[in-house]
């Protein structure tokens, strides 16, 4: 077996045209990864003359970029303390209105928070620092009781129908400072309708704002101050719309907005790493090209024969075929990523796009990711080429298969529908190796394979590629030892 | 004239050529079946019906670059230009030829994709309305072209698996790399360029104002691609030794 991946590792180095073939990959996945960004210089100039600036999201503790958009009436604590307060039920609100006590850094945007709240229509909830989220009770009460404590390090979200017997959501060690904000909060995010239809999708979004009650407040510890009412992160233009009334201790409270990560979204100024990496496709057509010819030109050369006279076991001509160009093919993708990975994303920062952040782990599997992708493609190729023995037909077939439902899944041809079960049954599943995306439960938005959200786990979607290739191996190691050569 | 009947007598001596031309015939329905019966509502129905063609062209491309490059693989090319020197003539005819096939693999592929539109979609579809007839001609012309520029290619570059990748690479890169353009106007000048987006916008009956182009201006496009890879793949053809 050795001696058949030597002589098969010689055969491809000295065939000029496939190495240059295979490293072209390189700069391919690189160069057009920097397409997306360098083509894409927007006019920033907003209302009143403002910067790009504005178009920069918060940005939460853990580099998340956020929405930290809402309605906040709060007093100063120091040290230990608690609000507890009776909150009117949100009726014909959005699904995640939320409305609730809020024990916060500050009131700049983006800082750091705990809150123990109750939704429009997913009942009580305790989440904090945007992308942590507890789900609680659903109460079917008008009225539901909420209490928020802070003891050292420690903050607890309670909740009771009656405020009396309490029930904790959640507890959380969180180290804020000794000065924090402590009050209630009304938020009630953008309402948002996707029609999905061939050739284009529209997302249609408006505003919407909610209102409810706070009645029986109390606070421990805080000052004794008068309640102090801050729009939050809210567009001046809709400061109008929001506020609170207090009538001797019952309050009410009008907001809009929104406390949550923000999703990835096809089209918006975010980018994520698998943006990065569109190059790939590029670079993938270039290393299908490679392996196929170098299974089929063999047959067309007539040296097939005298390589299955060398080696008369012919599956091992075909193992040791897809073990070099899987092998060479692997380096490829994982180059290229690795280059693409940071050249494109500086980039992206430098043109004013705003970036998903992801862990260093997360970026080790899109590089490794995409390499094993290229590499069980082109696995998937040598074999098809060894069983179809026509390289231009091979080609086809795979571009085919891996690049086309891809193109209609996410460029916006097809509906939601139809394009999951093509990014789940076809080859092209395996580019879910490349999301870098989490999708929030917290968070209404459009998660489709168009916004980067695949059906399949990154693993899931790489193991029926594999399905593929394995499928082709076993056709052309059958077809080549029944077959004349 | 000769010349095209050596093409024609080439073509359908090699087993590929009907293969590649039932794969067009085929596939092109199938997936347009596929689309019509997964469609609820709305959208383009010819467009949704002629979905396939987006698949059919991939034989198309394949049935022209094995045209040219076939010869090359095999070494035939040496006879073929010793039987007919004069080189553009060559191209000329194999040009004229996947032309002619194409458009009788696509009207067969394009009738029966609009057919089962009709039977398959709540809304129906029927040619005799004028968009839609433009939509179906247009998209048996945006195949015709397809395989023009798959010829032109071949003569540029001549190894089959080469040809096939460059051109499927462009058809199919460029909208994956417009759908990730911020900025919306460089998204816009990406589809407008682009020989894939661009031909297809023939296939738009409703809504056309939010086509990234005109339906004919976009074929145009298509041409124009088309036509520059014939005029590099003649140029090459005519320079270049044939080996």
């Amino acid at each position: 077996m050795t001696n058949s991946i030597r002589a098969e590792w010689t055969k491809f180095r000295t065939v000029r045209g496939w190495v240059i073939g295979l490293l072209t990959a390189i700069p391919l996945t690189v160069l057009i990864g920097l397409l997306g960004p360098l083509g894409s210089s927007f006019d920033c100039a907003g209302p009143n003359g403002a910067q790009c600036r504005g178009n920069t999201p918060p940005i939460g503790p853990d580099g998340t970029p956020v929405f930290d958009t809402f309605y906040f009436v709060h007093r100063t604590l120091t040290g230990d303390g608690s609000v507890t307060a009776r909150v009117g039920a949100l009726r014909d609100a959005e699904p995640w209105a939320k409305a609730g006590l809020l024990l916060k850094e500050g009131t700049t945007s983006g800082s750091r928070y705990a809150a123990v709240l109750l939704t429009g229509g997913h009942g009580v909830r305790m989440q904090y620092d945007f992308t942590e989220d507890i789900a609680g009770p659903s109460p079917d009460e008008d009225r539901q009781w909420l209490r928020l404590t802070r003891e050292g390090t420690t903050l607890t979200g309670e909740t009771s129908s009656d405020g009396r017997r309490w029930s904790t959501v959640g507890t959380v060690r969180l180290d804020f400072g000794e000065r924090v904000e402590l009050g209630m909060f009304v938020s009630s995010p953008q309402h948002l309708e996707t029609s999905n239809t061939f050739g284009g999708r529209l997302d249609r979004g408006a505003p919407t704002v909610a209102t409810t009650s706070f009645d029986q407040v109390r606070t421990t510890g805080a000052a004794a101050e008068d309640w102090r009412g801050t729009a939050v992160g809210i567009d001046p233009a809709r400061e109008h719309e929001v506020g609170f009334t207090d009538d001797g201790g019952d309050l009410t409270i009008t907001g809009t907005g929104d406390i949550a990560p923000i999703p990835a979204s096809a089209g918006s100024l975010g980018k994520t790493a698998e943006n990065a990496l569109v190059g790939a496709f590029a670079g993938l057509v270039a290393v299908l090209v490679v392996a196929a010819l170098f299974a089929t030109s063999e047959y067309r050369r007539g040296i097939i024969r005298t390589s299955f006279t060398a080696n008369p076991r012919r599956g091992q001509l075909l193992a040791a075929k897809a073990v070099v160009v899987g092998g060479l093919s692997f380096v490829v993708g994982a180059v290229s990523s690795a280059l693409a990975l940071p050249l494109v994303e500086r980039a992206e920062l430098a043109e004013g796009f705003f970036q998903h952040p992801t862990t260093w782990l997360t970026e080790l599997r899109l590089v490794l990711g995409t390499g094993l992708l290229f590499a069980v493609a082109a696995v998937l190729a040598v074999a098809l080429g060894m069983f179809l023995r026509r390289g231009a037909l091979t080609v086809t077939a795979v571009v085919v298969g891996v690049v086309l439902p891809y193109l209609l899944a996410v460029a916006s041809v097809l509906p939601t529908g139809p394009a999951e079960v093509l990014v789940t049954v076809t080859p092209a599943a395996a580019f879910a190796i490349q999301q870098s995306v989490e999708e929030y439960p917290q968070v209404a938005a459009s998660y489709t394979p168009a916004d980067g959200y695949f059906p399949l786990s990154p693993t899931g979607g790489l193991v029926v590629l594999c399905g593929y290739a394995a499928v082709a191996v076993v056709l052309a190691a059958i077809a080549t030892r029944r077959r004349d050569a | 004239m000769s010349a095209l009947h050596a093409e024609w007598t080439k073509a359908w001596t090699v087993p590929g050529t009907a293969w590649l031309l039932a794969g067009v015939v085929t596939l092109t329905p199938l997936l347009g079946v596929l689309a019509a019966s997964s469609m609820a509502e709305g959208g383009d129905p010819a467009r949704t019906s002629l979905l396939g063609v987006t698949l059919g062209q991939a034989a198309v491309v394949g049935l022209a670059v094995a045209t040219v490059s076939g010869e090359y693989g095999t070494g035939m090319i040496r006879t073929t230009l010793t039987a007919v020197p004069r080189r553009l003539a060559v191209l000329r005819a194999k040009a004229f030829l996947v032309c002619m096939l194409t458009v009788a693999g696509g009207t067969a592929a394009v009738g029966a994709s609009v057919a089962a539109g009709d039977a398959l979609l709540p809304e129906g579809l029927s040619i005799a309305q004028g968009p839609v007839l433009r939509a179906a001609v247009g998209s048996v012309l945006y195949l015709a072209l397809v395989g023009l520029l798959g010829v032109g290619v071949a003569a540029l570059v001549r190894d089959a698996a080469t040809a096939v990748g460059l051109v499927l690479g462009l058809l199919f890169l460029t909208p994956i790399v417009a759908s990730l353009v911020s900025d919306p106007d460089w998204r816009e000048r990406l589809l407008e360029w682009s020989p894939m987006t661009a031909g297809l916008a023939v296939q738009a009956t409703v809504d056309l104002g939010s086509q990234p182009i005109g339906p004919w201006q976009g074929l145009g496009v298509l041409a124009a691609w088309a036509s520059a890879a014939l005029l590099a793949g003649a140029a090459a053809l005519r320079l270049r030794d044939a080996s």
